[in-house]
């Protein structure tokens, strides 16, 4: 699969050559500088982009088919909340859109809020929440219709590592709990290596795949895992993998 | 560093920089300045006349005599601020609100073609932006007019608007509320073009992947997103919907409104007619866009973006 | 895509073979039913062509527009032709007809991208062009086929005709109006409202005395000091230029003092590391920053000045002037006259705009308002 853009100075190659395949129930991380295609390629699995060449399937149908079908949530960099609603009818926003009851919708609200450590807030209005509360909010808001895919563009990007370390924790539990398939991009190392059960390792100009590296700890794992030989071990071979990109010479 | 040397006597904390502090006082302040001021130009501008009354007069006269008589002229150039209060509260208070001299009647006459003409305007001005944020060749042929009508200055032809309207048996309310429409739904649409598309593409991207139709895009997103910039747009159109309304009277043969008001001083050369018409419209301004003010912080704390 | 364009095309055959069917088109008219069937045939083939192939190339749109331009004159020939007898009812059919092709050329135009900024910008122009002249076609049309009395709503050749013919009194009333009390109130009041706010700058007990004075005062209907300014300054210009003054005053005073607040912190602690003093951080920083704000309210007061001395000339003025012409003309019921002069008012406020906004493109070109999106 691939796609170019054309803009004034000539076509760009915005992605190339992509073959990726991502299984039930797995952790995929997406890595790799800036400019090298990774929000784009996310963008194309969730239909927000089309390719100008290639396939994409996402449960067996097309990608259309699945936006169509509300078969993901998609989490962004920044939050998205809507400043006028406030958190319970923020997480309820998709509900509305499907057509929900509203008994059910407040149900489901309280659910995944609960889910994501967000009990009690329902009421706050975002701009009362602190910046990594609001980001579970919006996991919350990607969960509560509950598609089978989550689809999340560097969600916790804006957000200080102690934060971020916290909130990689809560993920991770989240993910053993509901089972989900979540494709993320990241372009932190640690962040990738200590999430994923599969490492995507890219590169820019055109955006490419480099490697794919599995990672098999425990679906229980703790952020101590982050001291240990293997983790600095697959932690190694991503930083190989985007130097042999040669992402930083130009 | 004199000003934190200053703050520093606390004699200056006290006195000074506690008038000096916040809004309320520097407003206060420089409004009576002003008050004084205007009182100091009816004494010198009006002081010409009085001079002149004072010799046909044959009287001899000294500087109190001068200040006094200066400031009670039936027709002065400037009046004094008192004279204007003491005559709105003869038209207003005083008099009975169905009387052609009273205030109150020309002020309703004006009010009520404004408040038509901005709420027939306001909807024009949403309807029309709702189009051209989702209809592509509107947005192209018709905004641009839209901005170009913004450069002709059609409160200038507002009279011929209202001769005409009259030559066919439009009159009275309808055609200046035509004049007021037609100002008003220029910052409405301005407005709320750019509320309308003022969801982030972040914004939209995710009413996408929810698979949101146009409606449901305008209704969740757009549109509570756009009210920020309507009340902001609404708070110009009010007041220029009023000045549209006034402007509209000029030519109706001076019968009723304030712009009526205004003409008939005009013509007969009476002063304190003309600026107590024109400070009553001032107050009726403030009010309508206090009143726009209260209606904007009411919806938009309710909505949350307040704090 | 396929769709609607079936629908438009569609849509302008039908109506062009009922406007047939109704004929004849005008009374007397039958002349033109020729050209008519013509113009309606073409629509048929153009629209086959167009929906096998989708309207995608420029020139479908081309032969769309060409099409109702030719439908277009031929309308207007036969509304003109007609007289004192009305058009029937196929002569509006055919005209809605000719709307429907009319939309789909121009959604075709609209519709175009292009690499180059130029063409680009060349085509964004022809549509809102092709819809003035589509509306001032409607206006004639409608005017002159429904009979409109002159005195409600001449028909636009007509005021072109006395537009044309009048010239020399519509260029003393511009030179009256705009030229010397339009551009004489529009500098002092600007200019005066520049310079008050550096003062008020200055002063931040002014600033917060005076600014709240100076927005309520936007807010307020000034046009009413007029008669005031009337009875201090005569009949003539210079009291039209005092309104003007007043007008444009408070914009620029509450416009320019927002724009010397714009300069970020950052960069104001910038100049206070060079150890630059109050001028110089004025005029390195604080105006250059200020500037977008400065146009704005220039931008505002091109129209405001325009307003107001058109409206202060109600008020009394010697016999010339665009506020006379007009009051005095209404009066006498030579309404093509006011048309002329609202239109010499429009060019002359359109112009006034364009140049102001011209200069705040070159002065601001930095501004991300002009920046190319992509």
């Amino acid at each position: 699969m691939s796609l170019t853009f054309q803009t004034a100075d000539g076509p760009v190659y915005a992605l190339s050559d992509i073959d990726l395949q991502v299984k039930h129930g797995e952790f995929v991380s997406l890595i790799g500088p800036s400019g090298c295609g990774k929000t784009t390629l996310l963008r194309i699995v969730a239909d927000l982009e089309q390719p100008t060449a290639g396939r994409v399937e996402v449960n067996g149908v097309s990608a259309r088919q699945a936006r169509l079908d509300r078969a993901y949530g998609y989490v962004f960099q920044a939050p998205a909340l809507y400043p006028w609603r406030n958190i319970e009818r923020n997480v309820t926003l998709p509900l509305e859109i499907i057509g929900m009851a509203r008994e059910e919708r407040r149900e489901r609200a309280r659910k995944y809020l609960e889910l994501v450590n967000l009990g009690g807030f329902e009421k706050k209005f975002p701009w009362q929440l602190s910046g990594g509360m609001q980001q579970r909010a919006s996991i919350a808001r990607a969960l509560c219709f509950e598609p089978e895919l989550l689809l999340m563009d560097e969600p916790f990007g804006a957000l200080d590592e102690i934060v971020r370390d916290h909130l990689n924790e809560q993920l991770l539990s989240l993910w053993a709990k509901t089972g989900k398939t979540v494709v993320f991009v990241t372009h932190s190392i640690p962040e990738a290596v200590f999430l994923s059960t599969r490492i995507v390792v890219m590169s820019p100009r055109p955006g490419r795949i480099i490697d794919v590296i599995d990672t098999n700890f425990p679906r229980d794992r703790t952020l101590d895992i982050r001291e240990t030989p293997e983790f600095l071990k697959v932690a190694h071979r991503v930083r190989e993998g985007l130097r042999a990109g040669h992402s930083y010479d130009d | 560093m004199t000003i934190d040397a200053g703050f520093a006597d606390p004699a200056h904390r006290t006195l000074v920089s506690r008038l000096t502090a916040g809004k309320a006082g520097p407003v206060a302040i420089v409004s009576l300045v002003i008050l004084m001021l205007w009182y100091a130009g009816a004494i010198g501008m009006n002081a010409r006349m009085q001079i002149d009354a004072f010799q046909r007069q044959g009287v001899s006269w000294g500087l109190p005599d001068l200040v006094r008589e200066t400031l009670a002229q039936e027709r002065p150039l400037l009046p004094a601020p008192h004279q204007i209060l003491i005559e709105m509260k003869q038209t207003i208070f005083d008099m009975r609100v169905t009387s052609k001299r009273s205030l109150v009647f020309h002020s309703w006459v004006t009010l009520s073609s404004t408040l038509l003409g901005f709420a027939a305007g306001t909807g024009l001005g949403i309807v029309l932006a709702i189009g051209i944020v989702h209809v592509r060749s509107l947005d192209k042929s018709l905004m641009p007019w839209v901005i170009s009508s913004q450069t002709i200055p059609i409160l200038a032809i507002a009279p011929m608007v209202v001769v005409v309207l009259g030559a066919i048996g439009l009159k009275g309310l309808v055609p200046k509320a035509i004049i007021s429409t037609y100002l008003c739904f220029f910052p409405v649409t301005i407005g709320m073009v750019k509320g309308l598309r003022s969801p982030d593409l972040l914004q939209l991207d995710l009413m996408r992947t929810y698979n949101a139709n146009k409606f449901q895009t305008l209704r969740l997103l757009r549109w509570p997103a756009a009210l920020p910039f309507l009340f902001a747009s609404l708070k110009v159109a009010i007041a220029i919907s009023l000045v549209g309304a006034i402007v509209g009277e000029l030519p109706t043969g001076a019968q009723a409104g304030l712009g009526a008001r205004l003409l008939a001083g005009s013509y007969y050369g009476q002063t304190i007619q003309i600026w107590s018409a024109l400070v009553t419209a001032a107050l009726l301004a403030s009010a309508l866009v206090a009143l726009v003010g209260v209606a904007e912080r009411y919806l938009l704390r309710r909505m949350g973006a307040l704090p | 895509m396929i769709a609607r364009l079936d629908a438009w095309c569609v849509a302008a055959v039908a109506l062009g073979l009922a406007a047939l069917a109704t004929a004849p088109v005008a009374d007397g008219g039958w002349m033109d039913v020729p050209a008519l069937l013509g113009v309606v045939a073409l629509t048929g083939i153009v629209c086959a062509a167009s929906v096998r192939h989708g309207v995608t190339a420029l020139w479908h749109s081309a032969v769309l527009v060409l099409l109702v331009v030719a439908g277009a004159a031929v309308s207007l020939d036969v509304v003109h032709a007609a007289g004192e007898q009305r058009v029937g009812p196929g002569f509006w059919l055919a005209n809605l007809a000719l709307w429907a092709v009319a939309w789909r050329g121009i959604d075709g135009v609209a519709a175009f991208r292009c690499m180059e900024p130029g063409r680009q910008k060349f085509f964004d122009l022809m549509v809102p062009a092709a819809f003035g002249l589509w509306l001032l076609y409607l206006w004639e049309i409608g005017v002159v086929g429904f009979g409109v009395p002159q005195v409600l709503l001449p028909a636009p050749g007509m005021i072109g005709e006395r537009f044309v013919g009048s010239l020399d009194i519509l260029w003393s009333d511009f030179r009256q109006t705009f030229l010397k009390a339009v551009l004489g109130g529009y500098l002092i009041g600007c200019g005066s409202g520049f310079l008050v706010s550096i003062l008020v700058d200055r002063v931040p007990f002014l600033q917060r005395g005076l600014l709240p004075l100076g927005n309520m005062v936007s807010a307020l209907p000034i046009v009413g000091v007029a008669p005031i300014m009337v009875m201090w300054f005569g009949f003539d210009w210079q009291s039209k230029a005092a309104v003007v003054v007043i007008m444009t005053f408070f914009p620029m005073l509450v416009n320019t003092v927002t724009g010397l607040a714009a300069a970020g912190a950052q960069e104001r602690e910038l100049m206070r590391s060079y150890a630059a003093g109050y001028w110089r951080t004025l005029f390195k920083l604080r105006l250059p920053s200020a500037m977008p704000f400065v146009f704005n309210a220039l931008k505002i007061n091109s129209t405001l000045a325009l307003i107001g001395a058109i409206v202060a000339e109600f008020f009394g003025t010697p016999i010339v002037g665009m506020g006379f012409r007009i009051s005095t003309e209404v009066g006498r019921m030579n309404v093509d006259m006011v048309w002329a002069e609202i239109a010499v008012a429009a060019l002359a406020g359109s112009a006034f705009y364009g140049a102001v906004a011209l200069a705040e493109r070159t002065v601001t070109f930095w501004h991300p308002s002009y920046r190319e999106r992509r």
